[in-house]
């Protein structure tokens, strides 16, 4: 091991950098260095879209303020905070959850999955998306990554499902621009059955 | 109209990859350097009045970064909404508020403050406030008259006689503030072979958009720069402005994708105002987002409504005369006008040959109220199927054929003025949805099975569907592209970019040779219409014709100056302009855009048109030299009213034994004129539908009559209607007729594809329980168990927000 880069010195350089993603997370200014002895650890590593990210992650944070605010990955979006929209809809390895009430300390040895890792490396949509778009399926758009997520979770367990299969797995999902009925075309489309 | 290159074709939208791939940003999703967070301290009592605020506490914390009360905003004038208030009159009503570094030390901040309230009495329901010794929403009064010979306050108040009579479903006789009518009423009803006498309730209920609203605002220089959710963005501009105390120029407004708005984000709203003052207070960039439970409170509401109507037929079930009487929640801040809307939509849907409207809007301590999906016309349209129905029944004739006796036509007047319309074929879309549907064959099959019941519903909606006067700019650049700019803002429906086709149309262009340009002042955008009331399709279509007409006059004048010959010398096709008869001499698009830079003057918008706006005006200054300028003012024919229309067909299964029914098959079809964008209209009927699903059986607002608390703040309390709530296949068609006063022929429709949905359902019900009329909305299960069962319901007549 390169004995300049000893674990601590390590971790203080991770610490300082995800301090500065916390401070501008807006979600709060404390971070790790200010965590009581013997609490939970709070530098830790999270499997996101296949690749590994470090994160400094308050014991009482949840997965949807870690996504947007301290990656950035802002697809995943907050409509109501409280587990009943599911705009924030992520596959956590192949479920689909509501990240807004997933504590990102419980997804540590889990692989997540978001609306930005859908694409392929050269840039594809995945066919839920182009179905989507096939579709006009989305209005205002808010809810859509929720119900991409929804939908590939799906499809990804059952390739071929009737139209009430998809209603009732996608149910989870609000819409208010009452877009249910383009956003199930779309799913059909993409699992290859006519619309 | 086949030989359209883009109207009547789909396409893909430019913003929809955004959408499906997380990468559209809202304004949630913007951040700037050196940014802050703003939360609020919104009030606990339904009314009342601040005595004291102690912020010593929070002052002292670290990471707050600064407080705002109402002192540092402009007042307001009750009973319109201020920024912040000393003087709440609802539970969420902002008082105060705090800036910090963070979102968490902000909330710490405001769980330090105190600050003392002395209750004020407030009132729920309008008619608790009209009945004598009632309690007043606004110690100014209990009534607010918006007219034209003035506006203001008034106390009204009924004898407990009075408002027991109205309950009781008889004609109220009590003071009313508004009053229109046309016709002889009397020689009406004397006409009439039937008479429909109903008292009726149409409980209000939130917008509940998708995205919670974020505004965040930054000043440089003097400019303010503004992310916020609108549905609105040039129109939203001098509002913001003036909210700010600053020029229009001076104001930035970024607002690409919207997360749908439903008539709460049309103009500027108090929290863009309170982010703006705040930043330019702390000199620091401040951003507010609201919660869910926030969304609710300032994020509007529905008007409710208490009324009463009474309506005559003839033997052939022709209207002869309409009386309609309604007392309108206007919630705390006056905002509203929904009950005189709806008389207007009684007497263009079903034509009486005379009406009388009256109307009496009410304050209430309730979350305040604003423009919704069709406001008051689709109340009213939930209100009057049941009654057409019954009125059919009695006569002995068809529902079907009651409908299209009175469906309003070509030539139809409408409208206490008895205005004309530009064009209507409510008939024609009865006729297609009936065959559509196959009404004649269904209304002929068994009804009962077990304790389930089947029911048919027809219900039509409107609104109006236009309106004019706006700007259209377009450009082209050297290198061929058409810039095609769009100010209406963009909340989800496409239409910016769907109206923005017609320019390509005139222009006779490729689609991927054109690039739409929104979403920000920056943009260079033209003054361009709220985008609301179904009125983005009629409206912009026609901005964007007469911008085009402009570019192709410009590029035929170039081409004579350049070429030889007159301008009527030449003609465009394939993206260049060329001499008739000799195609081969003539310019490319691109070519005749840099021989306009080079003229200059109004070629390249070195000048434009005087009549412009100044947001347009400022636009090409801007772009002056960067191409030839396209650039007008809609002064196209415009006479009457502009009706969308929708009429849909429904069939339900209701179990008599749970109060619940199934929506079995849905048929909708619109009557919008030329159909621009196939998608995008069934989009908008079919979201219309579910909408109207909702309000006829979900939605609505339910107070403690105790304390004036909310009850329902969140999505699922809300009872917005989600995928098990609606049929997973709803079917919509189209009439597809143009309107004469539209260059493309097209008319809007967003809203009455809501109206017609909740009207078919709220008629299903009533078929399905032989022809009983809730006159409610909505029409709960309870509601349908109590009455299948011969017990009295849960609420006294009339009541509603807390029933």
């Amino acid at each position: 091991m390169n004995p300049r880069l000893s674990r601590r010195r390590f971790i203080k350089a991770v610490i300082a950098s995800s301090a500065a993603a916390a401070a501008n997370s807006g979600i709060t200014s404390a971070v790790a260095k200010d965590r009581p002895t013997g609490a939970v650890e709070r530098l830790i590593s999270l499997n996101i879209n296949g690749r590994t990210r470090r994160v400094d992650v308050l014991p009482q944070e949840m997965l949807a303020y870690t996504l947007r605010y301290k990656l950035g990955l802002t697809g995943t979006k907050i409509g109501c905070n409280r587990g009943e929209c599911g705009a924030c809809t992520v596959i956590i390895d192949g479920v689909t959850n509501y990240s807004c009430s997933t504590l990102t300390h419980s997804v540590r040895s889990r692989k997540v999955l978001t609306i930005e890792g859908l694409q392929s490396a050269e840039g594809a949509l995945h066919p839920v998306q182009q179905a989507f778009i096939d579709e006009l399926s989305p209005q205002c758009g808010f809810c859509t990554p929720g119900q991409v997520m929804s939908a590939v979770a799906l499809l990804e367990e059952n390739p071929t499902p009737t139209r009430e299969e998809a209603r009732q797995a996608l149910s989870g999902n609000l819409c208010r621009c009452g877009a249910y009925d383009h956003y199930l075309n779309g799913v059909m489309r993409a699992s290859g059955q006519n619309s | 109209m086949s030989d359209y290159k883009h109207i009547g074709k789909d396409f893909v939208p430019p913003d929809i990859m955004g959408k499906v791939t997380g990468k559209a940003k809202y304004a949630e999703d913007f951040r700037v350097d050196g940014m802050v967070y703003a939360r609020m301290y919104t009030s606990p009592m339904a009314h009342g009045r601040v005595t004291n605020i102690d912020t010593s506490a929070a002052e002292a914390m670290e990471g707050v970064v600064g407080i705002l009360t109402a002192e540092d905003v402009p007042a307001t004038d009750a009973p319109s909404a201020a920024i912040l208030t000393n003087t709440p009159a609802y539970i969420g009503d902002p008082i105060l508020a705090v800036a910090a570094e963070d979102e968490k030390t902000a909330e710490n901040a405001l769980a330090s403050i105190r600050i003392d309230i002395e209750p004020l009495p407030f009132v729920t329901d309008p008619l608790d406030s009209l009945v004598a010794g009632g309690p007043d929403a606004r110690e100014e009064g209990n009534v607010y008259v918006r007219s034209q010979e003035g506006s203001g306050f008034r106390t009204v108040k009924w004898t407990k006689e009075q408002v027991d009579e109205f309950r009781a479903g008889r004609e109220p006789g009590g003071e009313y503030a508004n009053e229109w009518s046309y016709g002889d009423l009397e020689k009406g009803f004397a006409d009439a072979r039937v008479i429909i006498e109903e008292p009726f309730v149409t409980i209000g209920y939130a917008h509940m958009s998708m995205e919670p609203r974020t505004a965040m605002a930054y000043w440089q220089n003097g400019t303010c720069y503004m992310h916020a959710s609108c549905q609105s963005q040039s129109f939203f501009m001098p509002g913001l402005a003036a909210m700010l105390g600053v020029e229009t120029k001076d104001v930035v407004l970024i607002s690409e994708n919207t997360g749908g708005g439903f008539g709460s984000k049309i103009g500027a709203y108090p929290i863009v105002g309170l982010a703006g003052y705040f930043s330019k207070k702390i000199g620091r960039p401040v951003q507010l987002r609201v919660t869910r439970e926030q969304e609710y409170y300032m994020g509007s509401a529905r008007v409710g409504f208490q009324g009463w109507i009474k309506i005559g037929f003839a033997a052939d079930g022709r209207a002869t005369a309409a009386d309609v009487f309604i007392v309108e929640d206007i919630g705390p801040n006056a905002t509203g006008g929904d009950a005189s809307s709806a008389g207007g939509a009684i007497s263009l849907v079903y034509d009486p040959e005379a009406m009388r409207f009256r109307g009496l809007p009410i304050l209430t301590n309730t979350t305040p109220r604003g423009a919704q999906r069709g406001p008051g016309q689709n109340q009213i349209a939930a209100v009057m199927a049941p009654l057409m129905d019954k009125a059919a029944k009695q006569l002995g004739i068809d529902r079907l054929q009651i409908r299209r006796v009175n469906a309003v036509q070509n030539d139809t007047t409408v409208y206490a003025g008895q205005e004309p319309v530009t064009s209507a074929y409510m008939d024609e879309a009865l006729q297609q949805g009936a065959e559509m549907f196959d009404w004649e064959t269904r209304k002929n099959q068994a009804k009962r099975n077990g304790s389930k019941v089947r029911g048919l519903g027809i219900g039509q909606g409107y609104h109006s569907a236009g309106t004019n006067g706006f700007d259209g700019l377009v450009r082209i650049t050297p290198d061929g592209k058409i810039h095609l700019h769009s100010g209406i803002g963009n909340l989800g429906t496409y239409s910016f970019a769907s109206t923005s086709r017609v320019a390509a149309e005139v222009l006779k262009c490729e689609w991927d040779d054109c690039v739409i340009h929104h979403g920000s002042t920056e943009a260079n955008l033209p003054w361009n219409s709220y985008q609301a009331g179904s009125v983005s399709t009629f409206t912009q279509t026609r901005t964007n014709y007469v911008a085009a007409m402009d570019a192709v006059d410009k590029m035929k004048r170039i081409a004579a100056e350049t070429l030889g010959g007159t301008p009527d010398d030449y003609d465009i096709d394939g993206q260049r302009v060329f001499r008739i008869g000799t195609p081969a001499q003539g310019m490319s698009y691109g070519a005749v855009a840099a021989r306009a830079i080079q003229l200059g003057g109004a070629y390249s918008g070195q000048t434009y048109p005087e009549d412009i706006h100044e947001i347009t005006q400022r636009s090409v200054q801007n772009l002056a030299g960067s191409g030839l300028i396209g650039v007008a003012k809609d002064k196209l024919e415009r006479n009457g009213v502009i009706p969308g229309l929708a009429c849909a067909f429904v069939e339900i299964e209701l179990d008599l034994e749970t109060g619940k029914y199934d929506i079995l098959d849905y048929v909708g079809i619109a009557d919008c004129g030329t159909v621009l964008h196939p998608q995008g209209l069934a989009q908008q009927m079919k979201g219309g539908a579910v909408w109207g699903m909702g309000m006829a059986g979900l939605e609505r607002h339910v107070y403690d009559p105790q304390n004036g608390l909310p009850a329902n703040v969140g999505f699922h309390e809300c009872r917005i209607p989600t995928y098990m709530d609606v049929p997973s296949v709803i079917q919509v068609g189209a009439v597809d007729l143009p309107d004469p006063q539209n260059p493309v022929g097209a008319r809007g429709i967003g809203e009455p594809a809501m109206g017609c949905s909740v009207a078919a359902l709220t008629s299903a019900i009533s078929d399905a329980l032989d022809g009983h009329i809730f006159g409610r909305t909505p029409i709960s299960a309870d509601m349908i168990v109590n009455h299948v069962a011969g017990l009295d319901q849960s609420f006294k007549p009339l009541q509603t927000n807390n029933s």
